[in-house]
């Protein structure tokens, strides 16, 4: 097994804060705006978006939650392990807002289909967009596009991209790792 | 652990302490799923399942059709009543007939004990025991378990009597199994006659005196007196009961803390506990009922998850 750096804390950080301000550009204050970290690796990139918003530019109003996806797979009862649930908190309704699904790598498609359907359960959003640190280009499964996206990165299918944060008791880094 | 040690609900003594776990931490997240503008989510759109309920019920029946209906089960629902069981089919006859049109799981409720074990050793389908006979209720005492946990924080360590009719109660034999597993001190009480023999050996003290047990427990689970099951006459009469082994506000604002107060429903106020109690604050029987659902949820759910594709 082989590993090769594609992002490192420096880089991620600069990143972070470029995806924070295309954010600012698109919803100015966020009063009709809210952020959806995707369980269970997306919260961690929208707890740090979501703190340069509040830190750095006095977004303190920014409403944020986490939303589940296991009830909502395509895959339950078909993959070898059981599916683990993980905590939904949305203490708001997302009727008529603007949502941003926060997710840390965008692969197949299928878990933001799943939050596309799991969100509903909170109301009808005006519009959903996708802010993702990773964009694994040629291998989605549904035609789901993010609307802003951290870096491309061309990886085969056998390959894993993989996110490491601070807070997931690591270091802030992403590898392309291969077998 | 992720992953159910069983295929059937059959009763609380054949689960693992970890199998409590996993269905308690499931059913957290179906508590918040229960709580959203939109109660459903698509999990078992594929799965059907069938509710053989050969003696009445309204609670536990209404409460695993609404769990099934929040999981986007499909559902067909049977009653003894309007049944070809009472033009002589067997069980096994009567349950493979169901089975064979494409159903997946089968809630059954029936007055012999054992009878879902019995189905779950002949027929192909992942069986849910919704009580049977005076044997088990085990999801009743998931419930009132996963309600104490909420009240409480945990089971470990904590005080519980039963109170009442032990003797015809399945829901008295699946909270002990239930509690014990879990760590609590259990304790029944209620009149000698209704109080089976040995029942001891379970791991539970037996008191007969009702404000001596009530001084030691953090929870009291009232039983209901079910006349129903009773072919003899257990005590002298309903008042007598009522005057040793019901709860009212008197005797609870006697103690000197303030226990949690369970029924497992239906009450018969006046009975076995007063209506001021029963709509106390003390009392969690409502929540109880809510639970209800998201702990029928978890089960379905997680044995759902084992059936192959």
């Amino acid at each position: 097994m082989s590993q090769k750096l594609l992002l490192s804390a420096k880089e991620i950080d600069i990143i972070l804060h470029r995806l924070a301000c295309q954010l600012i550009e698109n919803h100015t204050h966020f009063e009709d705006t809210v952020l959806v970290g995707v369980q269970p690796r997306g919260i961690f990139l929208a707890d740090r978006i979501k703190n340069i918003l509040v830190k750095d530019y006095q977004l303190t109003e920014l409403k944020m939650g986490y939303l589940d996806i296991t009830f909502y797979r395509d895959d339950f009862r078909r993959g070898e392990k059981p599916l683990e649930a993980n905590k939904t908190h949305i203490d708001f309704t997302v009727e008529d807002k603007r949502v941003v699904f926060i997710d840390d790598v965008l692969y197949t498609g299928r878990s933001i289909r799943s939050a596309l359907t799991a969100i509903q359960s909170f109301g009808r959003p005006r519009e959903i967009e996708l802010l993702t640190l990773i964009d694994r280009r040629f291998s989605r499964h549904l035609p789901i596009q993010p609307n802003y996206r951290g870096r491309q990165v061309d990886a085969i299918n056998q390959e894993k991209v993989k996110v490491h944060w601070l807070e997931n008791g690591g270091e802030d880094a992403v590898y392309l790792i291969s077998n | 652990m992720s992953e159910l040690s069983v295929n059937h609900l059959l009763g609380i003594k054949y689960l693992k302490k970890e199998d409590i776990n996993l269905i308690f931490e499931t059913a957290d997240h179906f508590k918040e799923v229960i709580n959203r503008p939109i109660k459903k989510v698509p999990s078992l759109r594929d799965i059907t399942i069938a509710n053989l309920f050969f003696e009445n019920s309204t609670r536990t029946r209404l409460s695993f059709e609404l769990a099934e209906k929040r999981l986007s089960a499909d559902v067909i629902n049977f009653s003894a009543a309007s049944s070809s069981v009472k033009k002589g089919e067997t069980l096994i006859d009567t349950v493979n007939n169901i089975l064979s049109m494409k159903v997946d799981m089968v809630v059954m409720r029936h007055p012999n004990p054992g009878a879902g074990v019995f189905l779950s050793k002949h027929v192909n389908a992942s069986i849910v025991n919704a009580g049977d006979g005076a044997h088990e209720h085990p999801t009743q005492a998931l419930l009132d378990s996963y309600s104490i946990r909420e009240k409480l924080g945990e089971i470990q360590g904590k005080k519980v009597v039963i109170v009442g009719d032990i003797l015809h109660s399945r829901v008295a034999l699946s909270n002990i199994f239930a509690l014990k597993l879990q760590g609590a001190e259990v304790k029944v009480c209620g009149p000698k006659t209704l109080i089976p023999k040995y029942i001891e050996k379970l791991g539970v003290t037996v008191e007969t005196d009702l404000t001596k047990a009530l001084q030691w427990c953090d929870v009291a689970n009232m039983l209901r007196v079910q006349n129903e099951r009773m072919e003899i006459s257990y005590f002298p009469s309903t008042r007598e009961y009522t005057q040793q082994f019901g709860v009212n506000k008197r005797l609870l604002d006697s103690l000197d803390k303030e226990i949690v107060i369970m029924h497992p429903g239906p009450i018969n106020r006046g009975v076995e506990i007063t209506s001021d109690v029963a709509d106390s604050k003390q009392a969690i029987i409502l929540d109880q009922v809510q639970n209800g659902v998201a702990v029928r949820m978890a089960v379905i759910y997680l044995l759902a998850s084992k059936i192959k594709q």
